[in-house]
């Protein structure tokens, strides 16, 4: 029927006969012909010439007939604005209607409708549709605040709906809340810092209530909306894991990968010797498992987010290979993405099956998935070394095979097999070489080059071999034409008497006739050092290679931790932030884990003094942070600090700088002249600082400072150090938090420093007795002692540090906070402070001002003490509180100090003077 | 303009793309019509057919962010991932990103330009399926143009501004009805369950028997590699309930579940450990966290209530040996032996053991001990197909190919062997249902049929299995073997 007259429309005429009909006085009639209307909309038609006479249909009591016409307003409203105000009479009016059903299709229409005249009188009825005692028209109305903010964000603020909406999230009805949530969370998203969605506990249990009795779609915004909450500690982390783990048991795949998410993220706070923790870990893996046998589409979102799941935690999957096997029927996303997985599970365990099914995956015909086969059985040797062997027969019975790309592809894993085993398995190279004139690839032609330049002197005729390549030279993809020089000079370092004509020919081809810039350099490189240093050319080109890592393609830790935050959505499914692929998200707030650790750290938003009584730490650090105009660019560690310290460390070199005798300014220079960036956080430490003094004059003086990381994961091939320094009734310790993030177990851990200034030194071993698994972390206190070497180091405070596990030695540095080695017993006798504060020149004061410091004297010097700064006396000058302080370091350096305080005025001076120009400014 | 003339389109084939946003937005049914080029390796003809005879058969913009017209950008999108292999359900062409499922012939595609829940997008277009499947009996062409404004109605009330409303189809036929016409204003009120915590079960419902049928379906997956040894196996379990009770009843599901009656201290009879469960929405879904009860207000009618998953190891209940002889150039022959390895009082009915023959094999011959064979060319296989298979029993089946003498030197998949059938009347887990408790205020007394074959001789529950279990290798030996036809 409809088919009929939805073609039998012609052009001409026919909006000339559908007006009449719509003016005509029967109903049937009028609707019959609004329909024909929607239907010409439908295929595409320009129907837009009928509008008067479409609204005039509007004032209907049938309600079909309304429903037709609201949805011919919102297709035309917006291309005739003019027009479109003739129905705003009626939507106000239907926002009253007695039928619940017709108010919410008004207010629901009228946000659809993206005019900016007919928002304005959009605001009344959605203010009482938002109060409506029928919950229908709530949870409409409650999503057209999201839609009006879209429209225009000034007006919603303006007119407090935001207010009105947060308290939906209160409302008795569930199905209200969940869209309330989603609407704020909607309206959140574009406002990343207006802190909408003020999630705190209550509001949480408001949520979790709603959570169990909301419709399945309810249930995922709620879910969602969760997932951007931290907890404040580990036990509220846990309560809501308690009840969130219930909705694993859900039909809908959607809701148990948004509580996957919460789980995911939540569990980051727990503590890992938690029974609770096992148990989750256990909870996680059944219904992880169940998704896959969801439709395939969902199949491949669960999958993608499972690819990351198993590099967060490995452990919950590590047993469940078998899943991940590839069915003959699965759309070819699915294989690959089961494949990934299978080698991100394989272990010596489960090696001897999966590379059974990897071979049976490489006979397959689809060119893609056999090809990744092959490459996995490349990885599979190269991560579980027992397998090797294995791999490599296995790969060398798929070259016989003889087809093509298969043969291409071993060639490329095997010259990764290579670089991980060398000297091993060169026995194959015979076979490899008969294969040579099939391959058509660059990266298989490049990998065989390689191999043959590698292993030059092991095969007799290596110099015909290349000398075949070098025919084409020019028609070769660049990745082949940088290996083959390469290999021939390695060729020609190994056996120089016959291949001399060879090497000269490819250094002529590669610098003289080609216009690669790379290629070019490169030979001229070469050339260079064969000419000047044979046997240095030797060294360097022969040179032994670095081993190659057992996972080549895991995402970094950062981003994966962002991306754990968003399982689910298109970013896990991408593996990409969504500031990649979503335009205006720039400068939106990267998710993170909460964690225990300070994993986060490095990425702290700058100029942001961390907040709870942290310390004095921040305060020295400011000082220490390495001023460019006296020493060598920072240390590459100190990037660790990222933008704080960055940001802070700008100030502190032009307080240097007014300091430093050597630059030619004077002492005491007026305060004003210090930037402003300077003042305030350096204010903000001293505050930290007092604040400090109060915690920690409570029982055992402990001092400390920020959690910082020192070696990130990416550096130390998955090892990531994070630690601060203590120190605890006398003792100093440095505490760190050593967490893997590679894939395999870490063990022999130890630990050196570098001479350094104030002779720190490890008073005992590094202990760290188990062997540190996959995503584990672990705590270790290492005693420091002060009697080690000294040597002077820029800046004074700066720690070089040696850490060694089994994989490799990494080196970091970093910068202790002077006030560690402030010595308990710093407490001067008054006549020999006197004394002494005569003796020091006064060339060898320093000053600075802290501002906004609201504390008394007293309090300053009560505060100060719990640091080992000890007020000998204090006096008063017209207003002015003066302190007298000391402090002695651990190498028996005494620093005074004068600390005036201005009664009503915020901002203290401080004077410090030492025999040690240094150390005074670094003790500012 | 998406529309060409439709006079111009000689329907070869036909899709139809539905298309949401998430971010929402846009719900778009998207009619393609191709002509088919003469030269399908012809891209160039392929993409012209293309170009000129798709429109979009229906379409919903939720929010506007994305522009209607960006969807042009789906199907060439598709076409060239599917001529690399590379077919993915996300595709995005600029910051639009297109996730996409098909259904039959249409394609269903949903638009966003956020960073949108992406398991929420294609749970909801499923549960699109299902509701237009159950409003239209068929989700096709025809149907979505015949019924443009009823389907227009749906997709405003099952999303607003790509927020998931209301999906239940029985909830929603109730006040979104196919004949326009019986609506009257003073009856289109919103029904209450639309937002109340039991949003699938509408009061005031009644029936003059009260009554609830529970199936319990158990389908075993096994995989078996080409040594016949068992790679991998699991049993994936429903139980469907058919709910004739009148009012609000609450009932509560007894299984045999290890879990319950380690908890309740019980340790008499078989117990079967789930590995995995899923529930429908109305299962109290903490309550069975805490003690394991399955408690719920069911849905009205038929309805699926919970699956399950089972990891024990399971031999093949019929088991497979086959052998292909190729000989290249001239035939194929091919003997299959099947045995039932379940007991011998059980029946398999229904059994289908499918072959897979090269795709260019000619002039089939076929002997079988017992049922029939059947060459089905279009999918390159034989079918075996026995009525019904005793318990203990064997059976063989030959076929004979020919083959050309000019060899296809395309490449052949290897398909597995697979096989299917069920088993009435037992389950391979040995799940059971222990009770069923109906409580409704009126204080009806209700009959819950656990049909239980002990109970009344093969009518109540129907169990059945569905097995699929795979040769991932064909033989290819030189001599028959020694089973006797």
């Amino acid at each position: 029927m409809m088919c009929d007259f939805l073609f039998s429309l012609v052009c001409t005429g026919e909006i000339f006969e559908l007006k009449a009909e719509l003016n005509s006085d029967k109903k049937e009639k009028k609707k019959e012909a609004v329909k024909k209307v929607i239907a010409s909309m439908t295929v595409g038609k320009d129907v837009s010439a009928l509008f008067p006479d479409v609204v005039n249909c509007m004032q209907t009591d049938n309600l079909e007939l309304k429903k037709l016409v609201y949805l011919y307003l919102m297709n035309y409203a917006k291309s005739q604005p003019d027009m479109a105000i003739m129905a705003v009479n009626t939507f106000v009016k239907d926002c009253e209607d007695p039928n619940p059903l017709i108010r919410a299709l008004a207010v629901r229409t009228m946000g659809c409708i993206r005019v900016d005249k007919i928002t304005e009188y959009l605001c009344e009825p959605l203010r009482k549709c938002l109060k409506d005692e029928d919950p229908y028209v709530r949870k409409t109305a409650a999503v057209c605040v999201a839609k009006l903010h879209d429209i225009n964000a000034q007006l919603v603020e303006d007119q407090g709906f935001l207010d009105t909406l947060k308290d939906l999230i209160s409302d008795s009805n569930p199905m209200v809340v969940a869209n309330a949530v989603a609407a704020l969370s909607e309206i959140a998203e574009s406002h990343p810092n207006s802190n909408l969605l003020d999630l705190n506990p209550q509001t949480i249990n408001k949520l979790l209530t709603a959570l169990n009795e909301c419709t399945e779609w309810g249930q995922i915004f709620i879910l969602d909306c969760l997932a951007n909450y931290t907890p404040r500690d580990d036990r509220e982390s846990q309560s809501i894991c308690e009840r969130v783990t219930p909705r694993l048991s859900h039909a809908n795949s959607a809701v148990v990968l948004s509580a996957v998410k919460v789980l995911m993220k939540f569990m980051e706070m727990l503590p890992k010797d938690l029974d609770y923790y096992g148990t989750l870990l256990k909870k996680l893996a059944p219904p992880l498992v169940t998704l896959l046998s969801a439709e395939p589409e969902l199949q491949y979102v669960a999958l993608r987010n499972i690819n990351l799941i198993v590099q967060r935690r490995p452990e919950i999957l590590k047993h469940e290979m078998k899943v991940f096997f590839v069915k003959y029927n699965d759309p070819i996303y699915v294989k690959l993405e089961k494949l990934d997985i299978m080698i991100r599970l394989a272990s010596q365990a489960n090696i001897a099956q999966v590379l059974a099914e990897l071979k049976e995956y490489a006979t397959e015909v689809d060119v893609d998935f056999v090809r990744k086969a092959v490459r996995a059985i490349g990885r599979c040797a190269i991560k579980v070394e027992q397998s090797a062997e294995r791999c490599v027969s296995t790969l060398l019975d798929l070259i016989q095979t003889k087809v093509n790309y298969v043969v291409q592809e071993a060639i490329v894993v095997i010259k990764d097999i290579f670089r991980k085993y060398p000297n091993k398995y060169e026995s194959v190279i015979a076979t490899l070489c008969e294969n040579l004139d099939s391959l058509d690839e660059p990266e298989a032609r490049a990998a065989m080059i390689w191999i043959v330049g590698e292993y030059a002197e092991r095969i007799d005729n290596a110099d015909e071999l290349l000398e075949s390549f070098l025919e084409g030279f020019h028609d070769e993809s660049t990745q082949v034409q940088l290996q083959l020089l390469t290999a021939i000079v390695k060729l020609f370092l190994k056996k120089p008497t016959e291949t001399q004509e060879l090497v000269q020919q490819v250094l002529s081809l590669a610098t003289q006739d080609s216009d690669n810039p790379d290629l070019r350099d490169r030979g001229y490189i070469y050339w260079r050092l064969l000419s000047t240093d044979p046997v240095a050319a030797k060294e360097v080109v022969l040179a032994e290679k670095p081993l190659i890592s057992e996972e080549t393609d895991l995402i970094e830790p950062t981003l994966l931790e962002e991306l754990i935050c968003h399982i689910g959505t298109l970013a896990s499914v991408y593996h990409k932030p969504p500031s990649a692929f979503v335009e205006g998200s720039r400068g939106v707030q990267h998710k993170r884990l909460p964690g225990s650790s300070a994993a986060g750290v490095s990425e702290a938003p700058p100029a942001v003094i961390p907040s709870q009584g942290d310390l004095l730490g921040d305060l020295l650090n400011l000082d220490l942070t390495p001023p460019t105009t006296t020493g060598p660019p920072p240390p590459a560690s100190s990037g660790m600090q990222m933008g704080a310290m960055d940001l802070l460390g700008g100030g502190l070199d032009s307080l240097v700088l007014l300091c430093d005798p050597q630059m030619g300014t004077g002492f005491g220079a007026p305060p004003a002249a210090m930037p402003a960036s300077f003042n305030v956080p350096v204010s903000g430490g001293l505050d930290d600082l007092f604040d400090l003094g109060v915690s920690l004059e409570i029982p055992n003086k402990m001092i400390f400072v920020s959690v910082q990381v020192w070696l990130p994961a990416m550096k130390a091939k998955g090892l990531e150090i994070s630690g601060t320094f203590v120190r605890r009734a006398g003792v100093i310790q440095m505490e760190m938090t050593l967490t893997n993030k590679a894939m395999s177990v870490m063990t022999d851990f130890a630990i050196q420093f570098n001479r350094n200034s104030f002779g720190l030194a490890p008073a005992g071993p590094l202990q760290v007795l188990t062997p540190l698994s996959p995503n584990q972390s672990i705590e270790a206190a290492l005693p420091l002692s002060t009697v080690g070497p000294v040597m002077k180091m820029e800046p004074l405070n700066n720690l070089q540090v040696a850490v060694k596990n089994n994989i490799d030695v990494f080196y970091f540095s970093c910068q202790y906070p002077i006030s560690m080695l402030f010595a308990e017993d710093g407490k001067m006798e008054r006549q020999v402070f006197l004394a002494t504060w005569k003796d020091i020149p006064n060339d060898n004061e320093s000053q600075f001002q802290i501002k906004d410091c609201h504390l008394n004297s007293d309090a300053a010097s009560n505060k100060l003490q719990g640091s080992n700064i000890f007020t000998i006396a204090k006096r008063t000058v017209e207003g002015q509180d003066m302190l007298y302080q000391s402090m002695k370091l651990t190498n028996g350096i005494w620093v005074l100090a004068e600390l005036r305080v201005q009664a009503g005025n915020p901002n203290y001076t401080v004077s410090t003077i030492c025999l040690v120009l240094e150390i005074c400014r670094i003790i500012n | 303009q998406k529309l060409v003339k439709a006079k111009m389109i000689s329907p070869n084939c036909l899709f139809c793309h539905i298309i949401r946003q998430r971010s929402q937005r846009h719900l778009i049914y998207y009619h393609i019509r191709e002509i088919k080029a003469a030269n399908p390796h012809n891209r160039e003809a392929r993409t012209y057919g293309i170009r000129n005879f798709f429109f979009v058969l229906i379409c919903r913009n939720y929010k506007g962010d994305v522009d209607m017209a960006e969807i042009d950008h789906f199907l060439p999108l598709l076409m060239q991932h599917e001529e690399e292999g590379l077919l993915c359900p996300v595709l995005s062409h600029g910051n639009v990103h297109f996730m996409w499922i098909k259904h039959s012939n249409l394609y269903l595609v949903a638009t966003t330009n956020k960073n949108s829940n992406a398991s929420l997008v294609y749970s909801f277009l499923y549960k699109l399926v299902e509701v237009f499947t159950e409003y239209f009996k068929e989700l096709e062409e025809e149907s979505i143009q015949d019924n443009f404004v009823v389907v227009y109605e749906l997709l405003d009330e099952l999303m607003d501004f790509g927020f998931p409303q209301t999906t239940d189809s029985k909830i929603l036929q109730e006040y979104i009805t196919q004949q326009g016409t019986k609506l009257e204003v003073a009856k289109s009120k919103v029904p209450t369950t639309v937002t109340n915590a039991v949003s699938w079960r509408s009061e005031g419902i009644k029936y003059k028997k009260n009554e609830v049928f529970i199936d319990v379906i158990e389908s075993i997956n096994v995989l078996v590699n080409a040594n016949g040894n068992v790679m991998s196996s699991d049993i994936v379990g429903s139980i469907k309930l058919k709910t004739m009770l009148s009012g609000m009843p609450e009932l509560r599901l007894g299984l045999n579940d290890r879990v319950l009656f380690a908890l309740t201290g019980r340790d008499k009879g078989k117990t079967v450990v789930m590995e995995d469960v899923k529930f429908h929405q109305c299962v109290r879904l903490s309550r069975f966290e805490s003690d394991r009860t399955i408690s719920f207000i069911p849905p009205d009618g038929e309805s699926e209530l919970m699956s399950y998953r089972i990891n024990t190891h399971v031999k093949p209940l019929i088991w497979i040996e086959s052998v292909i002889e190729k000989f290249s150039h001239s035939r194929v022959e091919i003997m299959v032996k099947a045995k039932g390895q379940f007991k011998k009082q059980s029946v398999a009915n229904n059994v289908e053991v499918r072959v897979p023959v090269p795709s260019d094999a000619d002039s089939p011959k076929f002997k079988t001990s017992t049922g029939t064979a059947k060459y089905v060319p279009e999918k390159n296989m034989v079918v075996w197909t026995i009525k019904s298979f005793p318990g203990g029993k064997e059976f063989l089946m030959r076929a004979h190919f020919g083959l050309p003498s000019v060899e296809n030197n395309e490449l052949e998949g290897k398909p597995p062997i697979t096989v299917k059938f069920e088993i009435p009347y037992f389950t391979v887990s040995g799940i059971q249902v222990r009770y069923m408790k109906i409580i409704e205020k009126s204080g009806y007394q209700a009959l819950p049929w656990v049909r239980y074959i002990t109970q009344s001789g093969g009518t109540l529950i129907r169990l059945q299995y569905n097995m699929t279990y795979c040769f991932r290798n064909v033989f290819y030996l030189s001599k028959g073997s020694d089973v006797e036809m």
